[in-house]
């Protein structure tokens, strides 16, 4: 039997800044998770990802798996949730030290 | 120390004048990914999880209080304020923003330092002994070696895109403390038959996924010979090495599937070739050359004084923090009454081998009053003090209490490796860092971990094995397992001149189940061991993995733990 299908989003690191960054409904760059747009099936899953083909703007897109109970898209793999935050030994830096 | 000469300097500012142009043609659109990252890799930029990481070269791990000044200043005005010294005994700043780099490059090219080499399929950034031109048991100091296989490697055009990238080490003393069986090619300087220095020539050493330890080739190479010999080396890697799969294109990978015998066979018939080609040994370099070289590390005029200080004995005598620091992190000095100081990069509870702006300063100053001006990062991920009159100490390990660098744990089983890990790389995959934490925090700075003694732990955050677990005498590898963190456990690993890679002992631990089971193998050592003369690694041997493993899975203990 297939897998169900795991809702999506796509992340990549800031060309300049090389941050963590999400694709937005509108093909933009946002570093809100709250804002990057979720795909609900496969074919969604690649017109997301084709959208964030722009290497002007961020370096290495890709697609990860995220659960959607919540305010904002939540990443189910924990090397997602850590560049959610930051270092984990250091909770003065990266995201994590923004809120 | 070494010093550039007009070309070096040239080269360098031809660099990085060569890499701004190509960063501005990234951003401005006019080279692709692919094409800039190969561009960027060779000049140690790396986008890891959170940002964009810059590798500066520590060539041999030798740098003057200058230039760690200036390592400082890059923490301070384009990171994040501290940076992280590496296995490989160079520094990575974690946070450079990519419209800094050409800056941050001109800045070090300032003080004769630069990132060229640092990653790519090409010879990387030579390491060595870090008690280089110190240490009481060397036969010579091995970093003119190393500059000149610098020299002869930087830019070398054929061997610019080798089938992998490609690790030396040299050590001059007998007890390695270089590691050099498990490096692409490990040299150490041995004796000839007329007494003359040479080299014990290691081929085809690594950790990584296959983990290898180094085959000689050679047990005695006249030293005129090794640039000839290291091209023949290359040269038969070069033109046989895989290419059609990264996971196999190691030059060990090349020696342990053609055989000692038959490597041995080509590299000496391509030797041959290299001493006949144009009338002579084609790059042996000249006694000029290799004089001049020498002389930027001739040995400092250190004054001959008493082997004993009576102002250290005083202080030994009073101060307990003092007499045990003086027993960990101070070692013999090739001259009477001077020591070779280790300033641990490993406070209880920190992540191994970071240093902030303000210590890189401290200790660029602490150098100039006591250590000549001269420093040495570790493979270890310590900062080496190497020239420190005995008499000094007790005002050193003072200042150095001031800066939070007065840690005595140097060997013990709080002086753990760790490679950044999960925490900041982007191919990790687990954490290192707070393992290393938690461990570190169990065992403190007191007398439980100096009753255990010497004791090496060693922790990756992937199979690539940064943090060199193989070799640890404990290794602790990071892995995924049905999503979530594991840690497989080795034990048995020894980098030194008696070189072994560790073996796994069972199924991997949870990321909360290490600490205490890292305790549990110490109290079985303890309870196990003949005398605190027999180190852990010694117990193991005699006593085999089984009483040891029983005490890592201890059942009932983690249960109670659960």
């Amino acid at each position: 039997m297939p897998k169900p299908f795991v809702p999506k989003i796509v992340s990549a690191n800031d060309l300049m800044e090389g941050d963590v960054v999400y694709l937005d409904a509108a093909a933009g760059w946002t570093r809100d998770l709250a804002a990057a747009a979720v795909a609900h099936d496969p074919e969604a899953a690649e017109t997301l990802l084709a959208r964030a083909d722009q290497p002007g703007r961020v370096v290495g897109p890709y697609l990860a798996d995220v659960a959607t109970d919540g305010a904002a898209p939540r990443p189910l793999h924990y090397r997602e949730i850590f560049r959610t935050r930051g270092p984990s030994n250091r909770p003065d830096l990266g995201r994590q030290a923004e809120s | 120390m070494y010093r550039y000469d007009e070309f070096d300097a040239d080269y360098v500012a031809a660099r990085v004048a060569q890499f701004r142009d190509q960063t501005r043609r990234r951003i401005d659109g006019k080279l692709t990914e692919d094409e800039y990252k190969p561009l960027r890799l060779q000049n140690g930029l790396y986008l890891q999880l959170h940002a964009y990481m810059l590798r500066v070269a520590i060539p041999y791990g030798t740098l003057s209080a200058r230039q760690m000044r200036a390592l400082a200043e890059v923490a301070e005005r384009w990171d994040r304020g501290y940076g992280h010294f590496t296995t490989r005994q160079n520094i990575q700043f974690n946070w450079t923003k990519l419209k800094d780099v050409g800056d941050i490059l001109e800045h070090l090219a300032g003080v004769e330092m630069h990132a060229i080499q640092t990653s790519g399929n090409c010879i990387r950034n030579v390491t060595a002994d870090h008690f280089a031109g110190a240490a009481a048991d060397e036969i010579e100091d091995p970093r003119p070696t190393a500059e000149l296989i610098r020299q002869w490697s930087t830019a070398h055009p054929e061997f610019a895109f080798l089938p992998r990238k490609f690790k030396i080490a040299v050590t001059g003393a007998p007890n390695d403390r270089a590691v050099t069986r498990a490096h692409d090619i490990g040299l150490r300087m041995v004796r000839g038959p007329s007494g003359e220095p040479g080299y014990e020539v290691i081929v085809g050493g690594g950790l990584g996924r296959t983990p290898m330890i180094g085959k000689t080739l050679r047990h005695f190479l006249p030293k005129a010979h090794l640039l000839p010999y290291l091209e023949a080396i290359l040269r038969v890697y070069n033109l046989h090495g895989r290419r059609d799969n990264k996971y196999k294109a190691r030059i060990k990978i090349l020696v342990h599937e053609t055989g000692e015998a038959e490597i041995r066979k080509e590299v000496e018939a391509e030797f041959e070739r290299r001493l006949e080609a144009f009338g002579g040994p084609e790059v042996a370099p000249d006694a000029a050359e290799m004089a001049r070289i020498e002389a930027y590390f001739a040995p400092p005029a250190l004054d001959r004084r008493p082997a004993v200080s009576s102002r250290e004995d005083a202080a030994k005598a009073v101060d307990p923090a003092f007499a045990a620091w003086l027993e960990r992190n101070v070692k013999p000095h090739r001259v009477p009454g001077h020591g070779i100081v280790t300033v641990s990069l490993k406070a209880i509870g920190e992540a191994p081998g970071d240093a902030s702006a303000a210590q890189m300063r401290a200790l660029a100053d602490l150098a100039d009053r006591y250590s000549l001006g001269e420093l040495r990062i570790s493979h270890e991920q310590n900062v080496i003090l190497p020239h420190v009159r005995r008499d000094d100490l007790p005002q050193l390990h003072a200042a150095l209490l001031r800066d939070g660098l007065a840690t005595a744990n140097a060997g013990l089983i709080t002086d753990i490796i760790a490679c950044p890990g999960l925490d900041y790389c982007a191919l990790a995959t687990a954490r290192s860092i707070p393992i290393a934490q938690d461990i570190a925090r169990r065992f403190g700075d007191g007398e439980r971990a100096r009753a255990i003694g010497d004791m090496q732990i060693k922790i990756s955050g992937c199979i690539n094995a940064c943090g060199h677990h193989h070799v640890g005498h404990v290794g602790i590898l990071g892995l995924e397992k049905a999503g979530v963190e594991s840690y497989q456990i080795t034990l048995g690993g020894d980098a030194t001149e008696t070189a072994a890679i560790g073996e796994r002992v069972g199924p991997g631990l949870a990321a909360e189940e290490v600490g205490p089971a890292m305790e549990r193998l110490a109290d079985a050592y303890l309870a196990l061991r003949k005398g605190s003369e027999e180190r852990f690694l010694d117990a193991l041997r005699r006593l085999g993995p089984a009483p040891f493993k029983a005490a890592i899975y201890d059942e009932a203990a983690r249960a109670d733990a659960a």
